[in-house]
């Protein structure tokens, strides 16, 4: 087991994804199959490839919010490797909460949890003091503009905007190891964007390892250091 | 960069399961049924209306005698005993002393006459508090913890609605600071904004106080919400089981396909 500081954080080693969707006749959809690939520490791989090939299916399978059908996810965790295909779902959580995080889209919390509140949530499960976490959560969603009239309210009734920034200030606020990023600024304005394309950097420049999902061609020249065609590993129908 | 401890190494489970079975005749209640809670963790039951959810919840929580199996609970008075295999005495006092339960109906789980305040504060009363001042306090704080009004302390429970008494309730249930409670379909009869409210504060409470709880819904949108991990159940049988999103998102059963294509948006 290497310790090496560019040793991957993340191993994909024969990754097969299907869904076998009962309710149609139990179709099969083959995704991709032995797929392959590794992300370094200050390196972010973003994902490319036409709708519909597999960029979110692979991504939410690094998450282990997929199950994979075949080959393991091996992720760097407490200075070990975790393959998130054998986890237990404690395991899984832990590792969540410590060393791999996840922007998606779409915000998906508790109703009636105030936003600040959410932000500092991830620096208390880590066992940061309450007040340190409240500091470090204003100053993450000064730096994104959000308003601090919004603060004090849940995020439910914000634009899809101010919900995107909301949850990439979750995701920023502490130094996640490896962070998966689908689209995080899909809603956001040029001014925005560019806001979050200068966390992603710091981020990176501190050692994280980012895979990325990016429609915006700007955004993905920005942070991307290298790309990975999903198609090579489509499977055969 | 701030240094963030590390956690401990994984816990003993605090309820591991083995094999449970409850048959009514030739009826199956459930039927071999294994998993392990873990201190801490939130674990929801769901499937349809007779899939053998509550039977299950009521052998677990010691209501009903299975057919086979075997739970084994880490106690603090005991350490780790199979519920099933303790005197009734026993089994009584473990129920007062380390588990809560809430019922779908609060009627079920409340006593009706005595006011809601007295309601809050039995458990500890039947734990042999005799400290009334203390007590009183507890009450109060409890009260106030899930959101009720404070004057009305001395009201009957059916003077409150139905919201309000669900709240009396879970204050019921976890004034003795219990390990494990045991909650069936705990938002089941409510409107959806109180419901709403009503999930948001026991997820709070239950992340504050950091029990573990089961909890059977046959609502997605509940188990999405308030669990960490599923099973899934269908006539008596667990089908799938995993983390809650991956079980949501990807399903792989049939019926958990079924179940989960049936909702608008969770
Ligand atoms: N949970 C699921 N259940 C069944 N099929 C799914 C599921 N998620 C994705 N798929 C299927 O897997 C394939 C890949 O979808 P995916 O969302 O990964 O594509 P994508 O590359 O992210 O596309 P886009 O660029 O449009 O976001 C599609 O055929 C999709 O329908
Ligand atoms: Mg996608």
């Amino acid at each position: 087991m290497s310790n090496d500081a560019t040793a991957p954080l993340i191993r994909v080693e024969g990754l097969a994804k299907r869904f076998t969707l009962h309710q149609h006749d139990a179709a099969r959809i083959n995704v991709f199959e032995g797929l392959d690939f590794e992300v370094r520490p200050g390196e972010c791989v973003v994902l490319a490839g036409p709708s519909g090939v597999g960029k979110s299916t692979l991504m939410r399978c690094l998450y282990g919010n997929y199950l994979v059908d075949c080959g393991h996810v091996l992720v760097r965790h407490d200075g070990r490797e975790v393959d998130l295909v054998s986890a237990t779902p404690q395991q899984i959580l832990g590792v969540r909460r410590r060393s791999l995080g996840y922007v998606s889209q779409f915000l998906r919390v508790i109703p009636r949890v105030p936003t600040l509140q959410l932000v500092m949530e991830p620096l208390l499960e880590n066992g940061v003091a309450a007040d340190e976490a409240e500091c470090r959560a204003r100053d993450m969603l000064g730096a994104l503009n959000l308003p601090e009239e919004h603060w004090g309210l849940p995020p439910a009734t914000f634009s899809g905007g101010e919900q995107q920034r909301v949850n990439i200030a979750r995701s920023f606020v502490r130094r996640y190891p490896i962070l998966l990023l689908d689209e995080p600024t899909a809603s956001l304005d040029a001014g925005n964007r560019e806001i979050v394309v200068r966390l992603i950097r710091e981020a990176l420049a501190e050692g994280a390892a980012m895979v990325g999902i990016f429609h915006d061609e700007d955004v993905r020249n920005a942070v991307a250091t290298r790309t990975f065609e999903v198609a090579q590993y489509r499977a055969a129908a | 960069m701030n240094r963030e401890p590390e956690n401990v190494p994984e816990p003993a489970p605090l309820l591991q399961v083995d094999g449970l079975t409850r048959m009514f005749g030739h009826v199956t209640g459930c039927r071999d049924v294994s998993f392990e809670l873990h201190p801490g963790e939130i674990l929801g039951v769901v499937g349809e209306s007779g899939s053998g959810k509550t039977t299950l919840l009521r052998c677990l929580s010691g209501k009903l005698t299975p057919t086979a199996g075997a739970a084994v609970f880490d106690s603090r008075r005991h350490g780790p005993v199979n519920v099933f295999e303790l005197s009734e005495q026993d089994r009584r006092r473990l129920q007062r002393e380390e588990w809560g339960f809430v019922h779908q109906n609060p009627r079920d789980g409340l006593r009706m006459r005595v006011s809601g305040g007295a309601n809050v504060a039995e458990p500890l009363m039947n734990l042999g508090d005799r400290h009334y001042g203390r007590m009183r306090q507890a009450t109060v704080d409890w009260l106030s913890r899930v959101e009720l009004d404070i004057g009305r302390v001395d009201d009957k429970p059916r003077n409150f609605s139905g919201g309000m008494q669900q709240r009396i309730q879970i204050a019921r249930n976890l004034i003795h600071a219990p390990r494990l409670v045991f909650m069936d379909e705990p938002t089941g009869g409510l409107d959806v904004s109180v419901q709403a409210r009503l999930l948001d504060l026991l997820r709070e409470l239950v992340r504050d106080l950091d029990l573990s709880a089961i909890i059977v819904t046959h609502d997605m949108g509940v188990a999405r919400l308030m669990a960490d991990r599923l099973l899934v159940m269908k006539d008596g049988c667990v089908v799938e089981t995993g983390l809650t999103d991956q079980v949501l998102d990807d399903a792989h059963h049939a019926y958990t396909q079924l179940l989960v294509s049936s909702v608008l948006q969770i």
